[in-house]
């Protein structure tokens, strides 16, 4: 797994890239934690076109960061995510609390309005 | 469809998780599985060898084994070890369960959605075995 990261604005766009199982949940966090503190940011759009693979261990990652980042009253979303990763990701209530925006683009006019 | 069988024992590491479901997912294509199936099948596989890297050995490396029978056009998976064991398997089942903030405890109920039937036994101390079957539901099913 490789973990791609920017910062636009307040927000950093990670874009894992390959299996996010439980072999890469290690370097999926300590990349998000870094570019949070790094921008200085509380708000991550997390990119799922890459991802070729996701399980429970690779949505508890993405959980606990919208649990830290939801302390800080910030803000996370998810854009692109691949049709086959949906049965996953609707199955395990993510959806409900993390919205799905078809482009990044998309999830930047909301997060940037939504305002640090 | 003639009879297949394949038997895999590795280390507890994290990194053999996926050598573990591309493995089965490979032979699973043997039947008439659709694509989103081996997918369903891949997690599956990922969440029972997952639980057994994470809560069958703490702090030590352990085997752990992995069985694929293809037989009467049904896909069986056995997923055993023989670490610690799981101490409350009612409690373990049930879903949003985990010891950890950072999982979601959601590794059985997706066994159980994505695979036909799931059986789980543990002992204390002796280990656990996870066997899961699944049927290819558009394919013929039984064939030559």
């Amino acid at each position: 797994m490789a973990v791609n990261y920017e910062r636009v604005g307040d927000v950093i766009i990670l874009r894992p890239e390959g299996d996010l199982d439980l072999g890469a949940v290690d370097e999926f966090r300590r990349t998000a934690e870094r570019a949070l503190e790094e921008g200085r940011c509380r708000k991550l759009l997390v990119n799922l076109k890459g991802v070729s693979f996701i399980d429970s261990s690779g949505l508890g990652v993405i959980l606990g960061r919208y649990k830290k980042i939801s302390q800080l009253q910030g803000e996370m979303a998810f854009a692109q995510a691949p049709a086959k990763l949906k049965p996953v990701l609707e199955l395990s209530g993510l959806l409900k609390i993390i919205p799905l925006y078809d482009s990044e683009k998309k999830a930047l006019e909301r997060m940037v309005r939504h305002g640090a | 469809m003639e009879r297949n069988y394949l038997k895999m024992e590795f280390y507890s590491r994290t990194e053999n998780v996926a050598v573990a479901r591309l493995t089965v997912a490979t032979i699973a294509s043997q039947l008439d599985f659709t694509l989103s199936e081996i997918e369903e099948i891949k997690v599956a596989v990922s969440e029972a060898v997952s639980n057994a890297v994470i809560h069958a050995y703490p702090g030590e490396m352990g085997l752990i084994q992995v069985e694929v029978v293809l037989e009467n056009g049904q896909l069986r998976v056995v997923v055993s070890d023989q670490g610690r064991g799981i101490t409350d398997l009612a409690k373990a089942r049930q879903p949003s369960f985990s010891t950890d903030p950072e999982r979601m405890g959601l590794g059985f109920s997706f066994m159980e959605s994505f695979m036909d039937t799931l059986e789980v036994s543990s002992r204390p101390g002796q280990g656990t075995r996870v066997e899961m079957t699944k049927r290819p539901t558009g394919g013929a099913g039984e064939h030559d």
